[in-house]
């Protein structure tokens, strides 16, 4: 837990979290930034109570006759307990999972190099690590993009981001962030900006952003 | 004095600590009665055919039993607990979906949970719930159709009527009294 985080996850986020209809890429980001922040950990709390007083409010449908004789004979067959994964240096649990001894950095241009972690059909999801005190190039947004900082900090002209802070970019938001002196910025980072932009313009995409 | 929806929400807790603690089926029956059903409905108004959602519905009952031992009252109600089963179960068998969970926090050393911090989540937890049926009908729908997955992230974001602020404060400042006894 980090004391000080600023910049908070939004309430779009928090309920799509709670409702589980984020693409997985945004989860990840989510649920590594609740590692961090405690206040969006008591917010989540409550997004996920505000669920289970929906789903009492949604009414009831009768289950079939032999529906608690079928349950039993579930449990008879016991359930796999789950392994919690272990935080890895600045990178907690949730994050580390995704960390495989296949993941690479990869320079990207401009000294930023990336860590691809999940690229699904609504979203995808990398490590960036910024060299200290270099920019990364100007640049708009497609959708939505979520930058979570976990070493290091960046400015844009908007704000300061340090570690466990997290900037919700939109379409309308243009910014050039710049790595701070110090610690080389490393981020995760997800967007949402559709696939089709990959094939497009594979080259300028991979070159700006390595989306 | 307590109210009567809280002493339903503690006679919940009640019958899942038999459940952990003796494996008590007429417990569970009656957790089952109230709850399997609604799991349905929700899983049901989240998309799934019956047959589906009554399979996902046993499964969520069934895990409800078998982790009943991870359940804390002082930190959530039932209700809200069956209901991160439930959607948990929807991700996987519906959506297909990977939804990471967050790290456990160090809540410090884990006695049983205490009397007070249960009766007063518990309490939070009730008024939340008819802090969400007194919304006008169509703020209520928005929020439904958020949980059973109508609407995307970015359709939430465009949302501007989201009445959210004045329901859930309650809940959060249960938690943090919680946590502050904690650390």
């Amino acid at each position: 837990m980090i004391k000080h985080i600023k910049h908070h996850l939004t309430t779009p986020l928090l309920m799509g979290y709670a409702a589980g209809t984020l693409p997985e890429a945004f989860n990840l980001v989510v649920a590594t930034h609740i590692s961090l922040c405690d206040d969006c950990r008591a917010a989540q709390a409550e997004f996920d109570a505000i669920g289970g007083e929906t789903m009492l409010d949604a009414g009831s449908v009768a289950m079939s006759d032999d529906a608690l004789t079928a349950t039993l004979a579930k449990i008879a067959q016991g359930d796999a307990e789950a392994v919690r994964p272990q935080r890895n240096g600045p990178y907690p649990a949730p994050l580390a999972v995704y960390m495989t001894d296949t993941s690479k950095w990869r320079k990207i241009g401009g000294g930023v190099s990336q860590m691809l972690l999940h690229t699904g059909d609504r979203a995808s999801v990398r490590l960036l690590k910024i060299p200290a005190g270099t920019a990364v190039p100007d640049h708009g947004h497609r959708g939505t993009e979520l930058t979570l900082v976990l070493q290091g900090a960046f400015t844009d002209a908007h704000d300061r981001f340090a570690v466990g802070d997290i900037e919700v970019a939109n379409e309308d938001m243009h910014h050039m962030p710049i790595a701070e002196m110090g610690d080389d910025c490393i981020c995760l980072s997800a967007t949402d900006a559709p696939l089709a932009f990959h094939g497009l313009l594979p080259r300028i995409a991979g070159r700006i952003m390595g989306i | 004095m307590t109210d009567a929806p809280t002493v339903k929400r503690l006679a919940w807790i009640s019958q899942l600590n038999a459940v952990r603690d003796h494996q008590d089926r007429a417990a569970f029956g009656d957790l089952f009665s109230y709850f399997a059903p609604r799991v349905k409905s929700f899983l049901m108004k989240s998309g799934s055919s019956p047959e589906l959602a009554e399979e996902c519905a046993q499964d969520v009952m069934a895990t409800v039993w078998n982790k009943a031992h991870l359940f804390d009252g002082s930190k959530a109600s039932v209700s809200t607990w069956i209901f991160t089963i439930a959607r948990n179960r929807r991700i996987d068998m519906v959506r297909k979906l990977h939804r990471p969970e967050p790290e456990d926090l160090p809540w410090g050393p884990q006695d049983a949970p205490s009397a007070v911090d249960t009766l007063a989540l518990q309490q939070e937890t009730e008024i939340l719930g008819q802090a969400l049926a007194a919304l006008p009908k169509k703020q209520r729908q928005l929020i439904e159709r958020a949980y059973f997955g109508e609407l995307t992230h970015a359709e939430i974001a465009s949302e501007t009527g989201l009445p959210l602020g004045t329901i859930k404060s309650r809940i959060r400042l249960a938690l943090d009294r919680l946590r502050h006894a904690m650390n």
